[in-house]
């Protein structure tokens, strides 16, 4: 079994190292994850870091990441594993085609199809039949329908697959796991009962400024100041989507790109569309902050 | 107490407090617990939150139930010992009263948390104590406390103080207003925590805790708690959103549809292995809202509004009128995009048109509904009227109702009032029963399903 941080000082140091600054209350979360061989549920706004998360515990460990994109509409069949039933097909026609006897044919054919040839696995079943060691992360399982949490319970829980056709398939070694949600829609409980839950949130004025910083080397540091301190008074506002971290991170981009000195109001007020994405936010946000409109 | 009846005893209490914990969570706890060193307590909180807690809401609760349990100190802590009794004079008057005060302007103005909460923990043993006639009888109070050292009148020197140092008057206000409830929240927070020295912790949570802002009543609703819960009713009406799409498509799947069935076939060699179907056409209704706006009930009527109004896509036309003895029409407030504070303070501009002489009269606003807009009320609406149903004990127009709810496809009450209060005084929330189905909707949660159940 793999050790995947050796203390919650250790996951904030590795993390770092691969570029993702944690918090304590992060970084603990992460190791008893890794510690205890639970599931980690990360849930937070839009573009606070979640998915950035389990990338960096991948990098930070070496580990390969399989990714699970949920979605409305995902079935086992995408998740989980399907038979290739095309060539299933081809396959039967062909051994129809060179036997008459079609007794001893279907037999044979019957045990030949189901077997690994003929299995297309999909993330779930890759991560758990790999041998290095796996990330697997399932991103935004709350836009998944019911059905498919539940058939998530058996792979995070036990760590394993039950195909009909081949038996049960065991994870030689425990996945690392990661799902995140937008709470969009509340989770099952027994879902939550088998993970770690730790939500992220806007991170503090001191961090989201390394976070800006080390992820955008070009920006001065006064401009980073100024940035961060505009950042945290608009999420003080009543907006419909409060900027999160992605947005700090583009709203510094978009000023090295143009090359600002000085975060002064007439820059704020020209740039507001790189972190607020609603009209009626901007109109707030320049009534508020006493921006000149432009 | 040993470390397992304390944990035992802390997860009773949050159960107690609504939060589910199961069995197995609280194992995973022990484990979580195995795995990391106890000399830091802001770690057993957090290995406890990622284990336990496994809603986002609920960390308020979570957080005020570990503080009573894992106390941050015992007593007034080692610094605090050698404050008993007061080198000059009294300890809670005087010169001592003054030199606190100074201290907590310091750190107020300085924004240090550390010496807050050191400030927190010496008001309460200063002058929150309430000495009792015998061993478990005295008790801690928050209220004096902060009554002696009345930190709203630091606020203006804090003001003061910001200003100088070139913030902007309204930023200041806003800073200096955060800071003192800081510190008045550290000290109700270290006053619960001598009192369950003194009592045991489980005689303090059941008092103490607040519900979640989701089942937070909204006629018991702080000012501040209001400003909270309308930051929660754009998100809430995001979750339905998804939540009705998501029933949507799961109901959609209507009769075979035989044409696309045969086609998708031909690529598994004329296998129909995946079926199509016809969609169904969802269903909308037009919704017609009647709030009342009278100051009891004003707060859960915007609620209302604003969660019809974020879900608008759901129906096929929103109608909203607002009362208190006459009728006003407000739809027009409620553009799409309209920004959410614009919106509220129309809206509260708008009650002065509702009233004519500011006493609620649901009989007079009734009335005058059915006469001026009775029209908008036909077999393809919903009828929504919301309100305590406290009338002043005037007439009550039954009939009048009656009729309005006949001539409507559905028609519901809702009312912030708990059941057991319908009836009582002045409300004629049993009689209007009689003729519209009432529905009790005292929280957000409440309100987030009843709305869910009729779109």
């Amino acid at each position: 079994m793999t050790t995947w941080f050796d203390s919650a000082a250790d996951a904030t140091a590795r993390l770092q190292s691969a570029g993702y600054l944690t918090d304590d209350a992060t970084a603990l979360t992460a190791y008893l994850a890794g510690a205890l061989g639970k599931p980690l549920l990360v849930e937070g706004p839009a573009g606070v870091g979640k998915t950035e998360l389990a990338k960096a515990v991948a990098r930070a460990t070496g580990a390969g990441l399989v990714r699970l994109q949920c979605y409305e509409g995902l079935d086992e069949a995408r998740a989980l594993y399907e038979w290739n039933y095309k060539k299933q097909l081809l396959r039967i026609q062909a051994s129809q085609a060179n036997s008459r006897e079609s007794d001893t044919a279907w037999s044979e054919t019957h045990d030949d199809i189901f077997t690994e040839e003929f299995l297309l696995t999909r993330p779930l079943l890759t991560a758990i039949r790999r041998d290095e060691p796996t990330v697997l992360l399932i991103d935004e399982v709350d836009k998944t329908d019911i059905e498919v949490e539940g058939l998530l319970l058996e792979v995070l829980s036990d760590f394993q697959v039950t195909i009909p056709e081949l038996g049960t398939v065991t994870a030689t070694r425990r996945p690392f796991v990661v799902l995140t949600s937008n709470a969009s829609r509340e989770l099952s409980e027994a879902v939550k009962r088998r993970c770690l839950f730790l939500p992220l949130d806007y991170p503090d004025a001191e961090r989201e400024r390394a976070i800006v910083t080390s992820q955008v080397p070009g920006l001065e540091d006064a401009v980073a100041a100024q940035l961060v301190d505009a950042v945290v008074r608009l999420r003080e506002l009543e907006l419909k989507k409060a900027p999160s971290i992605a947005e700090s991170v583009d709203w510094a981009r978009t000023l090295v790109a143009l090359q600002v000195g000085d975060l002064d109001e007439a820059t704020v007020a020209r740039t507001l569309g790189v972190v607020l994405k609603h009209a009626s936010d901007q109109q707030r946000a320049i009534k508020e902050l006493k921006l000149a409109a432009r | 107490m040993s470390l397992l009846d304390t944990h035992i005893g802390f997860v009773e209490a949050l159960r107690a407090a609504g939060l589910s914990v199961s069995l197995a969570e609280g194992l995973d706890a022990i484990g979580a617990l195995e795995k990391v060193r106890w000399h830091d307590r802001e770690t057993v909180r957090a290995a406890y939150a990622a284990t336990l807690v496994k809603r986002q809401p609920q960390r308020v609760t979570f957080d005020a139930i570990f503080d009573i349990y894992y106390p941050r100190l015992i007593g007034s802590g080692v610094a605090g010992d050698g404050l008993a009794p007061g080198a000059e004079g009294p300890p809670d008057t005087g010169p001592e009263l003054e030199r606190f005060r100074e201290a907590l302007a310091e750190a107020l103005a300085s924004g240090d948390q550390q010496a807050l909460q050191d400030l927190a923990v010496e008001a309460v043993a200063r002058f929150g104590a309430m000495p009792g006639r015998g061993p478990g009888l005295s008790s801690w109070s928050a209220y004096t406390s902060l009554q002696r050292v009345s930190p709203s009148e630091l606020v203006e020197r804090l003001v003061q103080g910001l200003l100088a140092a070139g913030v902007d008057a309204e930023e200041a206000q806003r800073l200096a207003g955060r800071r003192v409830g800081v510190f008045a929240r550290l000290v109700e927070g270290d006053a619960r925590r001598r009192i369950a020295e003194e009592k045991g912790p489980e005689h303090v949570v059941g008092v103490t805790v607040r519900p979640t802002i989701d089942r937070l009543d909204f006629t018991a609703a702080r000012r501040s708690d209001l400003d909270e819960m309308r930051r929660e009713v754009y998100p809430l009406a995001r979750r339905l959103a998804a939540r009705l799409t998501k029933e949507q498509h799961a109901r959609r799947r209507g009769p075979l549809d035989v044409r696309r069935t045969v086609r998708a076939s031909m690529a598994t060699g004329g296998v129909p292995l995946t079926t199509h179907h016809r969609p169904r056409r969802p269903h909308r209704t037009d919704l017609v809202v009647l709030c009342d706006v009278s100051g009891s009930v004003a707060s859960f009527a915007q609620f209302t509004l604003l969660l019809v109004y974020a879900l608008r896509e759901a129906f096929s036309g929103v109608r909203a009128f607002t009362f208190v003895d006459d009728v006003v029409e407000v739809t027009d407030t409620f553009r799409p995009g309209a920004d959410v504070v614009d919106v509220m303070e129309q809206l509260a501009a708008s009650i002065s048109h509702a009233a004519l002489w500011g006493r609620t009269n649901y009989g007079r606003a009734l009335t005058r509904f059915a006469e001026e807009h009775g029209d908008v009320v036909g077999p393809r609406s919903s009828l929504l009227v919301l309100g305590d149903g406290r009338s002043n004990y005037s007439d009550l127009a039954l009939p009048v109702l009656a009729d309005l709810a006949g001539r409507a496809r559905h028609a519901w009450w809702l009312n912030p009032e708990h059941a057991r209060h319908w009836g009582t005084g002045d409300s004629a929330a049993d009689r209007y029963g009689e003729v519209v189905p009432m529905v009790e909707c005292r929280n957000l949660a409440q309100l987030g399903e009843f709305v869910h159940g009729i779109v």
